[in-house]
Order: structure tokens, then C-alpha cells, then sequence
């Protein structure tokens, strides 16, 4: 079953482009990965599903839902963690989650307490008071305290310490294994990588690659680096051979194509030492994006 | 409920200062009243050389220094300009304070729908305005039984006086809110509240010194203005259904557009 469907999305704030057409669809217990640039529409798709803000066009259902017509009901079992932090003044963290808590129909205590200790929260502390990164905490209980079913992330890890990080990562693991859908949205390619099953890349507010993780970096590209004797550059001026260059008498490359090709190619010489390896994710973005 | 409680604790500080205030603005000048009213023929007769526009401009036209009432109006002059501040803060606030500090991502991503969020809100800070408007009932009782010194004055007429003021705070709160949702983004209240406030102050005595109804009749200080209601011992009814008017379009309207709003992320 579809957790989210997105249908020919659209949002323009007047002439202002938010997202174009965007379509796909995150199935039930997968942790789907939401990638762009900042600017490039992934807040805007997630606050459509949340009707923080309605569609140009098109529209999105989450649990088979209408996410506008309804809205409150299918927030229930959604949890979200906003980019931003938020906070209502001199509320203290405790009184905050409690308040968080209150909304849901069932009753969220214990899980309360259970995030806040493994999230290393006071709770005694006033919100006002609490750095970047624990305020950051505090919006992280608050989204899964209610054990939702759907959990919306949009750029979680700023602001968090790495050993935080980690936490929180096998904290969603768990969620996920636990039955929960994840959608995950973020800049950083790497956190992506470790989580995500599959990823669609948002450029410009157009979903232009929905993809398998694993898809995306194995059977596209090999990222290739060669140290030889005599090196030519031109000995690699092959179809499917991309982003050639030289560098301390080695020349790296990304080559997309029949394997055997290159490595016949790559016989022919007298190595000192040959590096064949998968490109990161990151590597692979920013070809998207030239 | 949660929402409800929640909002109504947020306003707990302001409604105990809002009350302070006008308590002490009763006391204060209500407090004179009895040297005031000893040599009342005297001032009545000094301040008649004074420029009418001046006298207008402080409510201080047709007044009669000596009656209990005819003084006190000048009294609750001031008291309505701070319910007029009061209810147009908590107005203009209402809903532009989730999407300042961000705490919209927080209220609106859970299960409720946003009438129902307005409606909390709108009780809540209802009820907040209403205890400060008690606290008006209960100082002007106060004051003008501790200061009258034997003089009497028509406790009905005080009632239908001390009366206005939930229209009168319903008008600026429902204007506080519907044109801050009118508004792509509210960055700061004051200034608007004070605006909204004073401006429809200025309308009611620029008209009153002009002598004609032309735009002061959208102002509540017009539709409630004490002096009126002391010197005829009633409302004028068809301006106070303006201000019931007012209220009757805007809530609605709030609702609305409220519902339609689309609620960026922070700048």
C-alpha cells in the first residue's frame, strides 16, 4: 500500500514558483529519501502534505487520504520535525511535550519520557534557554512521541552533534522497523545514503530522478581512478567516459557503459595502481545538477 | 480544550496589567474628582475660554465637573482607549503570533483542523478581554463609592455605561484579527494596535469638531461615546449596530480566511 501519493503537484506562491508537477508515491515501511538543494521545493512539498499551505493543482493523499479534506484526521498518525524550531516563550520543555501530547488520542506518556532519555533532554529546562541543538532534541520527541505511523522529516540533522546524529538515526531505524514510514528530506547526500531505500532528487521544483538507492549507485556509474606510466588522456576518450581529469599524474573519471570496455582499455597500460570504485551519492547528485 | 487552556495561561501577565491599569486610571483621576467638583463653577467657566477643538479632543465638551457620572466620563474615556489597545494586541496576535515564532510548524501539523484552533483562540482571548472588563465593573464601583462623597448618581445609568465595553472590545478584537489575516505578514503588533486604536480615537474627535457623521461613524468611541449616553440615558442604537456589525462580518470572515491561509516558512 501507497503511504503518500503525490499527483501532479503544484504550488506557485503568485508568480513565485514553489513545485511543478511533482508526482511519485513512498510505499508502506520504506524510509524514502527527499534530496535537493536548498530553494528547491522539498519544504514546499512537505508542508503541502501537512496543509500548512494548499496545492496550485494536483493533489496528494497520505493513507489513501485526501492530506486537505482530511487533514486532522490523517494527522493522527503523522509526525513531523520541522527545519525550523519553534517554541512558545518561557514554556518549559516538559510542559511543551505534554502540551505536544495532548493532541493525540492515545496516550503518549511513557513514550514521552522513553524519546527525552535517549534523546539526553531535561525536561525541567526552559525552552527559551535550550541551544540550537536541544532545541532541535525537543522537536524530535515532540514528532515521535505519538508513535506515529508516518514520520516527515524535513532537514533534522542541523544543528545536531554527531554522536546526537547517530542517535537519532537508529532512533528512526527503529521507528522504521517498527512499522513506521519515514520520509526523510534533506541536503546532505550522505545521511540519505545511510538511511534511505529510495531517494527522488528535487531540482527547481521538479522531481527530475526517483530512484533506488542502490540503483542509483551501482548501475549507472563506476567511479574510476588510474595511476600508469605514460599516461594519455586521450587513451579515455571513450563514449560514456565523464568528468576526465588530472590530477597528481593520476586521471580520474566516471564511466557509465559496457565494464569490459574500459577495463580493455585500461589493460592496455602499465598500471602503478587502478582504484574501481562506486561513486557517493553526492558525486552522483552534483552530476545531476551540472 | 488544550488549546484553550493553553492560549488563556498565555495571557494570564497581560490581563493583570491591562487591569492594573485601568484600575489605577480610575483611581488616579477619579480621585480628584472631589476638590474638582467644590470649584466646578470656577473651571466650568476657565475652560469655556478655552478652544472648543481643544476640549473635544479630551472628551472634555459638555462635561459637568460637578455630577458624579459627568465626570466619570471623561474617566472611562481613558479606560476605553486602553481596551481599545488591549483588544487590538490580542487581536492582531491572535493567529499572526504562531507564524512569527514559528510555532505554527508545531500547532498546525497536529490533528485539529484550524476553525477549531481559531475558535480556541478566540474564547480564550474572549475570556481574557471579559476578566479585564470586570475589573473595570468592579473599580469604577469601587472608586466612585469610596471618592462621591455623599453625592449621588444613577447607578443604571453607570450600568449601561460599564455595558459597552464587551462590544467595545469585540469590535477590536475581531478587526485585530481579520486584518492581520488581511495581511501577508504581521511583523510587529504594537504599532498596528496603536494605529488601530488611536486612529478610530482621532476619527471620533476630528468628527465630533467637524460636527458632521461622515467616516467617524465607524468608530466605536462614536457608537459608545459616554457623554452621548449620559446626556440621553440610552444607546444610540443604530450606531451601536455598526459596531455589532462590524463584529458579525469579521469573525466569519476570520474563519475563512484562516482557513485558506497558506503558511510559509519562515523568511
Amino acid at each position: 500500500m501507497s503511504i503518500i501519493e503525490v499527483d501532479h503537484l503544484t504550488k506557485y506562491y503568485g508568480k513565485a514558483r514553489g513545485i511543478i508537477d511533482v508526482s511519485f508515491e513512498v510505499e508502506e515501511g520504506e524510509i524514502f529519501g527527499f534530496i535537493g538543494p536548498n530553494g528547491a521545493g522539498k519544504s514546499t512539498t512537505i508542508r503541502l502534505f501537512l496543509s500548512l499551505i494548499y496545492p496550485t493543482s494536483g493533489n496528494a493523499k497520505i493513507f489513501g487520504k485526501d492530506c486537505i479534506k482530511y487533514g486532522p484526521e490523517i494527522r493522527q498518525e503523522i509526525g513531523y520535525l520541522p527545519s525550523e524550531v519553534f517554541y512558545y516563550e518561557g514554556m518549559k520543555v516538559l510542559d511543551l511535550l505534554k502540551y505536544s501530547a495532548s493532541f493525540y488520542k492515545k496516550d503518549c506518556t511513557k513514550r514521552l519520557f522513553e524519546l527525552a532519555d535517549l534523546m539526553e533532554l531535561d525536561l525541567k529546562r526552559r525552552i527559551d534557554d535550550l541551544s540550537y541543538g536541544n532545541k532541535k532534541k525537543v522537536g524530535i520527541v515532540q514528532g515521535l512521541l505519538h508513535s506515529p505511523k508516518l514520520i516527515i522529516l524535513d532537514e533534522p540533522t542541523a544543528g545536531l552533534d554527531p554522536l546526537m546524529q547517530q542517535n537519532f538515526f537508529n532512533l528512526i531505524k527503529e521507528e522504521n522497523q517498527a512499522g513506521a514510514t519515514v520520509f526523510f528530506s534533506s541536503h546532505i547526500l550522505g545521511e540519505v545514503q545511510r538511511l534511505c531505500n529510495r531517494v527522488a532528487i528535487i531540482k527547481e521544483g521538479q522531481v527530475i530522478k526517483l530512484q533506488d538507492i542502490k540503483t542509483l549507485q551501482k548501475d549507472n556509474y563506476k567511479k574510476i581512478r588510474i595511476l600508469a606510466d605514460d599516461l594519455d588522456q586521450k587513451t579515455f576518450d571513450l563514449p560514456g567516459v565523464t568528468n576526465l581529469s588530472r590530477e597528481d599524474g593520476a586521471l580520474s573519471f566516471f564511466y557509465k557503459g559496457d565494464i569490459n570496455q574500459i577495463t580493455q582499455a585500461i589493460s592496455k597500460l602499465q598500471l602503478q595502481d587502478v582504484v574501481i570504485e562506486e561513486p557517493t551519492l553526492e558525486e552522483i547528485f552534483i552530476h545531476y545538477y551540472e | 480544550m488544550n488549546i484553550f487552556l493553553h492560549e488563556l495561561k498565555s495571557y494570564l501577565k497581560s490581563v493583570g496589567i491591562w487591569s492594573l491599569a485601568n484600575f489605577l486610571i480610575i483611581l488616579v483621576y477619579f480621585s480628584a474628582f472631589n476638590t474638582i467638583a467644590l470649584e466646578a463653577v470656577q473651571l466650568e467657566e476657565m475652560l469655556s475660554s478655552f478652544p472648543q477643538e481643544l476640549l473635544i479632543a479630551f472628551g472634555m465638551n459638555d462635561m459637568n465637573f460637578s455630577s458624579v457620572l459627568g465626570f466619570f466620563g471623561v474617566v472611562f474615556l481613558f479606560c476605553q482607549i486602553c481596551l481599545a489597545i488591549q483588544a487590538s494586541n490580542y487581536g492582531f496576535s491572535l493567529v499572526s503570533i504562531e507564524e512569527r515564532e514559528l510555532t505554527a510548524d508545531f500547532l498546525l501539523p497536529k490533528p485539529i483542523s484550524r476553525g477549531k484552533i481559531l475558535t480556541a483562540k478566540l474564547l480564550a482571548a474572549f475570556l481574557a478581554l471579559t476578566i479585564t472588563n470586570l475589573a473595570v465593573w468592579a473599580s469604577s464601583f469601587l472608586v466612585i463609592n469610596l471618592n462621591r462623597d455623599g453625592r449621588t448618581y444613577d447607578v443604571q445609568t453607570l450600568v449601561l455605561i460599564l455595558s459597552t465595553i464587551v462590544i467595545f472590545q469585540l469590535f477590536f478584537l475581531s478587526a485585530g484579527v481579520v486584518i492581520s489575516l488581511l495581511m501577508r505578514r504581521v511583523r510587529s503588533v504594537i504599532p498596528l494596535s496603536m494605529a488601530l486604536a488611536f486612529g478610530m480615537y482621532i476619527l471620533n474627535v476630528f468628527g465630533t469638531m467637524v460636527g458632521e457623521d461622515k467616516l467617524e461613524i465607524i468608530s466605536p468611541f462614536r457608537h459608545f461615546d459616554p457623554n452621548t449616553i449620559l446626556a440621553n440615558g440610552a444607546y444610540d442604537l443604530p450606531l451601536v449596530m455598526i459596531s455589532v456589525a462590524v463584529i458579525v462580518v469579521a469573525i466569519p470572515a476570520s474563519y475563512i480566511l484562516y482557513g485558506k491561509r497558506n503558511i510559509t516558512a519562515a523568511v
